[in-house]
């Protein structure tokens, strides 16, 4: 018993410890002066990570766009409310779909991608040798990761939303037959544009912090061996996505709960 | 102050978890010499660099480069201190991103502002030292073992460092490179006058070019001075390694209970 609570401590202990390292680890990598060569190694992640990851988010967002559409009017039918599909499919994915799935998607496609990718270049020793060369590898491999993954699931989810309303709009008004006009227009009316879409936004700028954070700081932490790399970009997706929608009903109760 | 002695380790202790690698090691490498830091796998020589190199921090002691405490330095003076080392990984360790060219060119791009045409000559010179010129467009992939660790070397002489610390740069290596790579680090040291530190394990190489040997085995110094005073060493210890004898005061076996006992053990115990 009392072998299992001082386990229980030790855990907790280490689970604090790597917490704080993570915490330092993003304070000195994410803040620094930009040089045009940090720039330009931005702009190769964001498409690392962003346009790479364009095609599984679009076509996930048309298929989540449809499926909705398809749902929605099956239920609404019934009461005669089929014009307030496109107030429905608009709501879920601004409000919570296109922020979460995309964050989901994001963390499995981008994220493991930096975990194995920091992870080979620790177990390889190229962190080392950088380090040794005088570059100092937060600045140089991890801080533009960091930052291209900030900035590159917000657009994914903007990208995620639209093509998830013209989805919706492809099933509800082209193959069901819901009036074009109550569509858009019901849309239009319900939509709130710091409510739902500034929302939806920061929801996923939040998400975009927490999984690259994860990302990166698991490739940088893990035990430099083929074993290692593979639990390492296992535990990225694992911790990536609970955190996304652990920390999505939280945003959700402070912003549409009344919590606020 | 230029005979002063380049790197000063004072006292070093240091320990992995429970397992002590260094109790008290007193160390000094003079500059403009080639001088070896020897010892039987598994004792730490490795670590040793590392801790020279600033990346890891000893449990106490101390390690001076040049006059300057590494463990004491902040994160921006150690960088630049770095600036004037150069390392050897023995796996080379190039940025798999660039090709050859651009590993070499890598130092000089992010610590000077020269133009690129003088960036070229400098890279063409450091792979024509290390006899790889005509591999610069190639991928870290396409190297051998051998020519990957050159073209290691030839940028970590890219910046023109005073000091170069050497990580087992002859293992794995084919007679061939082999010869190549010990010809290099002599060359390299009596041409440019930087003061160097191999740690290996490969006696006959290593002391061909050494002009100072330590010998190190459990965490301590075993024995120190030049390859021929070490040659006619009379410790035992020193003998057995020196000499390549299989059995001797180093065990060959990793400590275990009796073989007979363990071999009529038949609970069916691993």
């Amino acid at each position: 018993m009392i072998e299992r609570i001082r386990r229980l401590g030790r855990w907790g202990c280490s689970a604090l410890e790597s917490l704080g390292d993570a915490g330092i680890f993003l304070a000195q990598s994410m803040f620094g002066i930009p040089s045009v060569e940090g720039i330009r190694l931005w702009l190769r992640q964001v498409h690392f990570v962003g346009v790479l990851s364009l095609a599984i988010v679009l076509v996930s967002g048309l298929f989540i766009g449809m499926v909705l559409a398809l749902q929605g009017y099956t239920i609404l039918v019934d009461f005669g409310a089929e014009d307030a599909l496109g107030q429905m499919v608009a709501l879920s994915l601004l409000r919570e779909l296109a922020p979460v799935v995309a964050a989901l998607l994001f963390a499995g496609r981008a994220g493991s991608a930096l975990t194995a990718e920091i992870g080979l270049m620790k177990a390889t020793e190229q962190l080392t040798s950088m380090e040794m060369i005088g570059v100092d590898p937060l600045r140089r491999i991890v801080a533009p990761r960091l930052w291209a993954g900030f900035v590159a699931l917000p657009l994914l989810t903007i990208g995620f939303g639209v093509v998830g309303v013209w989805g919706g709009q492809l099933v509800g008004v082209q193959w069901l037959g819901v009036f074009e006009g109550s569509y858009w227009g019901n849309m239009q009316a319900s939509v709130d544009f710091i409510g739902d879409v500034g929302n939806g936004l920061l929801k996923s700028l939040v998400f975009a912090l927490v999984v690259t954070w994860i990302a990166v700081y698991q490739g940088y932490a893990l035990v430099p061996t083929s074993e290692g790399i593979s639990r390492a970009t296992t535990r990225t997706v694992v911790y990536a996505s609970l955190a996304v929608l652990g920390l999505d009903f939280l945003l959700t109760a402070v912003m549409f709960g009344g919590l606020s | 102050m230029t005979d002063s002695p380049f790197v000063e380790v004072e006292g070093l202790h240091y320990a992995r978890g429970e397992t002590a690698i260094f109790r008290g090691i007193d160390m000094v490498i003079p500059r403009g010499q080639v001088t070896a830091i020897m010892g039987p796998s598994g004792t730490g020589k490795t670590t040793l660099l590392k801790l020279v190199g600033g990346q890891l921090a000893p449990d106490a002691g101390r390690v001076r480069i040049d006059g300057e405490d590494v463990h004491r330095l902040s994160r921006k003076s150690l960088f630049g201190l770095r600036r004037r080392m150069g390392m050897l990984f023995q796996s080379g360790a190039l940025f798999s991103d660039l090709n050859v060219y651009e590993n070499v060119a890598f130092p000089l791009r992010v610590h000077t502002d020269l133009p690129e045409s003088m960036i070229r000559d400098l890279v063409l010179l450091k792979l024509q030292a290390v006899g790889l010129r005509g591999a610069r467009e190639l991928s870290p992939a396409e190297l051998s073992g051998g020519m990957a660790r050159r073209v290691a070397l030839a940028r970590a002489i890219a910046l023109d460092p005073e000091l170069i610390l050497y990580d087992e740069p002859f293992v794995g290596q084919d007679p061939i490179s082999m010869g190549v790579l010990v010809q290099l680090i002599r060359r390299l040291n009596d041409a440019l006058g930087l003061t160097a530190v191999v740690v290996s394990h490969d006696i006959k190489e290593t002391l061909s070019i050494a002009d100072y040997v330590y010998v190190i085995a459990d965490g301590q110094v075993m024995a120190h001075g030049t390859p021929e005073s070490l040659d006619v060493d009379q410790d035992a210890r020193v003998r057995q390694f020196v000499h390549g004898e299989p059995d001797g005061p180093v065990p060959f076996h990793y400590p275990a209970t009796d073989f007979h006992a363990d071999l009529m053990d038949a609970g069916g115990r691993q």
